[in-house]
């Protein structure tokens, strides 16, 4: 692999093929001086001066969490392997746009009753399954109904707890009550376990079969190994532009970037922040550095002293250089936390309020004011939660001590973390996934009766708002909403944030890619297959 | 040779012992493990109302040991069980990663043993030459360094720097025997530098302590051509502890290849034992260490017999 002995070079010839300024020839010439090889060269021209997906291909796509034990049953979706699968061989109601708005995959429009407590969603007549069958309302109500109900096992339950009933009127409507208005009720459709599947005689679905009404249809699959995919003709959406899809389970890091680097794969799903430097220098390949919704958070345990005292939690929020651990830890593929669960991917998000700075001066000062000088405070936190978590916690123990707290960092095991520390110890460490919406989040982890109210959070103001928020349809009167809650959050909460971690992943230069990637997974959505192409 | 058929059915018979014991093992260790399979499935959104759903259906609110003696009942019947997270049966799942365990395990050993007991044999003729000593650091530093530092270096140089050979040694239907063989050459070549310094040196040091023995010296005197000596003479009375090594490689090369295929992504059997023992599916963990541990007695079984075999002092006892 050749180096580019002038990056610069590369990056004013794509400046100009940007502008029309050069010619195909020229760009392909100058670009082969600057280190590029000829793949690289016309992916890059492609790229820059005509994106226009094309047809074609097979796409070898490398993913980072896959098991051997996953299987199709959407209650238990986990993996990476698996939902990057179903979202690439089955339908969901609504999907996340690029531009992160909320747009039509099954669905082609929905509407609330004035309360929003009763949502109707008018299904596409042109869905099929890969077994031929037309997808109707009665399969929609039941893979919805696959996680409700006594005996559902479904990791999805709590998500559709406050929906009453799910009916089809029709061959092509659905119609969902809930106890109490939803606004957001459409955005959970999108969750990754909402996939639908077809559904059986007695309203159960058919999940074992692996049907499904996506882009591509499974011709054969190896779970935690591989899965071969070839386009469905008869899919109702737009793009697919790849002829085959093949998903290959890449656990190791050092193997997935090595088959991105040899062109063994075109994509995969994660790379390493660690040698994110190195990979970049590579012309052949594009990193992509999506900032998400995803979160690292440090709960602090509200009903439990130290933590019952809003100043304590509070200088221990600004007893954190953020700058620095975003800087070390996530080697600046991070944007930075504010303390209010709620990042700038997800709707709503209020930009107005002060950003909190590392102040130890004040932290030592509101620790004064409660009577807490010199705390000693336990800070739980596992190699698993983050890559570079237990570092993370050394740093701010450091970055503490100036403040003349005093933190004992412990490292507890990987294993049962989330069992046997989450909610129980008093101040953890803990990694969240994205969630689409701010009213998902607040109602998950930080709603007062919330069985995952992490920090155990008690403020009557906060809840008032958040059932207002989440009945209200009016986006600019919910904007407002959400503007409030963040402050309350971020001065009275009992939730650190450090950071929204970004995704980092990587594509092949010749694969083309949309202006603005989905930030609700890796690779647009969990959705390459069915939005990206080959330039050359 | 009746000697040998009594001595191969008590072993057996002492082998299905070990087995249950190891079983017993196992069992109790997967229990012991921290975290619970329904836990494991549904992971970080769990709730503890679908957790005890799930554990119900799969049936772990039953006591450990009735758990225990309900897949021993299955098992010496010949029915392992099914996955608790697919489904799927015990043996079909394992099947097709046995296989490809095996066939890695037989292509590394189909360079290695030949190699390893021909440059034995030409150290132990050349002992104490420059070429002895090359021959032994070099084997030596490639069984001292970890084999998925080997697998990285490897990669490196044939893979990234010099691409001969792919990195990735995922195999998919319909390739002709010649791709498979290229597509795993470098986890085979990385296996390969793992096992040869044992028994090279196991064939050089068996052949140059019998170097000094009388009947040696009295086929150099007669004017024996040292390589003769060596091969004709020296070489059969070596075998027995060669075979043992052998043996215990060619295990080790079923059993211990875990890192070899996370780094070339090789779907084998080690793969599919860490997977299980994520997730706690305990009818996978059993299944899998209960083929390790009959490997392990079947090959030490033919390691005893071939040493047996090669020496006729055993071979007609008085």
């Amino acid at each position: 692999m050749k180096k580019p002995s002038d990056p610069q070079l590369l990056d004013r010839l794509s400046e100009a093929a940007r502008q029309g300024r050069i010619s195909r020839r020229s760009f392909l010439h100058y670009a082969s001086a600057a280190g590029l090889t000829m793949t690289g060269a016309t992916g890059l021209w492609t790229k820059q001066a005509a994106a226009q997906p094309q047809r074609g291909g097979t796409f070898r796509w490398g993913l980072h969490d896959g098991n051997t034990a996953d299987t199709h049953d959407p209650g238990t979706y986990l993996s990476r392997q698996q939902i990057y699968v179903a979202h690439t061989h089955r339908s969901y109601l609504t999907m996340i746009n690029g531009d992160g708005s909320l747009g039509p995959d099954l669905a082609t429009s929905w509407s609330a009753s004035a309360d929003a407590s009763e949502w109707t969603f008018e299904i596409t007549p042109d869905a099929s399954f890969h077994s031929g069958k037309k997808l109707t309302a009665n399969d929609v109500v039941a893979s919805l109904n696959h996680h409700r109900g006594d005996g559902s096992t479904s990791a999805a339950k709590a998500l559709l707890s406050d929906v009453t009933d799910i009916k089809a009127d029709g061959d092509y409507t659905v119609v969902v009550s809930l106890t109490g208005g939803n606004a957001d009720f459409p955005w959970l459709m999108t969750d990754y376990h909402m996939a639908i599947c077809p559904a059986n005689a007695d309203g159960t679905i058919d999940w074992q079969s692996g049907d499904g009404s996506g882009p591509y249809k499974i011709d054969s699959q190896e779970w935690g190994v591989r899965c071969n995919l070839s386009r469905h003709d008869g899919w109702h959406g737009e793009g697919a532009y790849f002829d085959k899809v093949e998903i290959l389970v890449l656990n190791d890091p050092n193997a997935r970037q090595t088959a991105l680097v040899t062109g063994d794969v075109d994509s995969v799903s994660l790379i390493e922040l660690k040698t994110m430097g190195l990979l970049q220098r590579n012309p052949n390949i594009v990193i992509q550095n999506i900032p998400s919704a995803g979160a690292i958070t440090m709960p602090m345990h509200c009903n439990k002293a130290p933590f019952d005292n809003v100043d304590v939690r509070n200088a221990l929020k600004l007893a954190m250089d953020r700058d620095e651990i975003i800087e070390k830890i996530a080697f600046g593929a991070a944007t930075k936390g504010n303390d209010f669960h709620h990042s700038p991917a997800q709707p709503y998000w209020p930009d107005d309020i002060p950003q909190r700075e590392y102040d130890p001066d004040q932290a030592r000062s509101l620790l004064k004011k409660a009577g807490a000088e010199g705390l000693t405070v336990s800070l739980s936190t596992a190699d698993s939660v983050y890559a570079g978590a237990v570092d993370m916690c050394v740093l701010y123990k450091e970055q503490a001590a100036k403040a003349g707290i005093n933190i004992n960092v412990v490292r507890e095991p990987n294993d049962g973390y989330y069992s046997d520390v989450w909610l129980k110890k008093p101040f953890t460490l803990v990694s969240w996934g994205a969630r689409p919406t701010p009213d998902v989040m607040y109602t998950l982890a930080y709603k007062a009766d919330a069985a995952w109210n992490e920090s155990f959070w008690q403020n009557e103001r906060f809840n008032e708002v958040l059932l207002q928020a989440k009945a209200e349809l009016n986006d600019t009167l919910r904007a407002e909403m959400y503007r409030e809650m963040a402050m309350l959050a971020r001065d009275d909460g009992g939730t650190l944030i450090p950071f929204f971690n970004n995704f980092v992943y990587a594509h092949s230069a010749k694969v083309g890619v949309p202006d603005q990637l989905a930030a609700s997974w890796e690779c647009d959505g969990a959705r390459a297959a069915s939005r990206w192409w080959f330039t050359s | 040779m009746g000697d040998i058929a009594r001595l191969v059915a008590k072993r057996l018979g002492l082998g299905l012992l070990t087995l249950l014991v190891v079983s017993v093992l196992i069992f109790f260790a997967v229990e012991l493990l921290p975290g619970d399979i329904a836990q494991a499935v549904l992971g970080q959104g769990a709730t503890e109302e679908n957790v005890a759903a799930l554990r119900e259906r799969m049936g772990l609110n039953k006591p450990a040991p009735v758990r225990y003696f309900e897949w021993l009942g299955g098992a010496v019947t010949g029915d392992f069980g099914v996955s608790l997270i697919s489904g799927e049966k015990v043996t079909t799942a394992i099947t097709g990663r046995f296989v490809n365990t095996l066939f890695l395990a037989t292509y590394a050993a189909v360079i290695a043993v030949p190699l390893a007991i021909i440059l034995g044999v030409i150290v132990a003729l050349l002992r104490n030459t420059i070429f002895d000593r090359v021959a032994n650091v070099m084997t030596l530093t490639s069984i001292s360094s970890p084999e998925f530092f080997l697998g990285y270096i490897l990669i490196l140089f044939l893979a990234v720097k010099n691409p001969y050979f792919p990195a990735l040694a995922s195999l998919s239907e319909g390739m002709s025997f010649g791709e498979i063989l290229h597509r795993t050459f470098l986890p085979a070549l990385t296996l390969v530098l793992v096992v040869t310094a044992h028994m090279m040196r196991m064939t050089r040091a068996a052949i140059i302590n019998l170097l000094a023995s009388p009947y040696i010296e009295m086929a150099r005197l007669k004017g024996t051509p040292p390589w003769k000596v060596i091969v004709k003479h020296a070489l059969p009375n070596a075998w027995a502890p060669i075979i043992n090594v052998v043996a215990l490689n060619i295990a080790y090369l079923i059993t211990g290849v875990v890192l070899v295929e996370v780094v070339f992504v090789y779907p084998g059997i080690g793969q599919l034992l860490v997977d299980a023992v994520s997730k706690r599916d305990f009818p996978i963990v059993q299944a899998c260490c209960l083929i390790f541990a009959a490997t392990f007695i079947l090959l030490n079984l033919a390691a005893d017999v071939g040493a047996i075999l090669t020496n006729p002092r055993l071979r007609h006892p008085k």
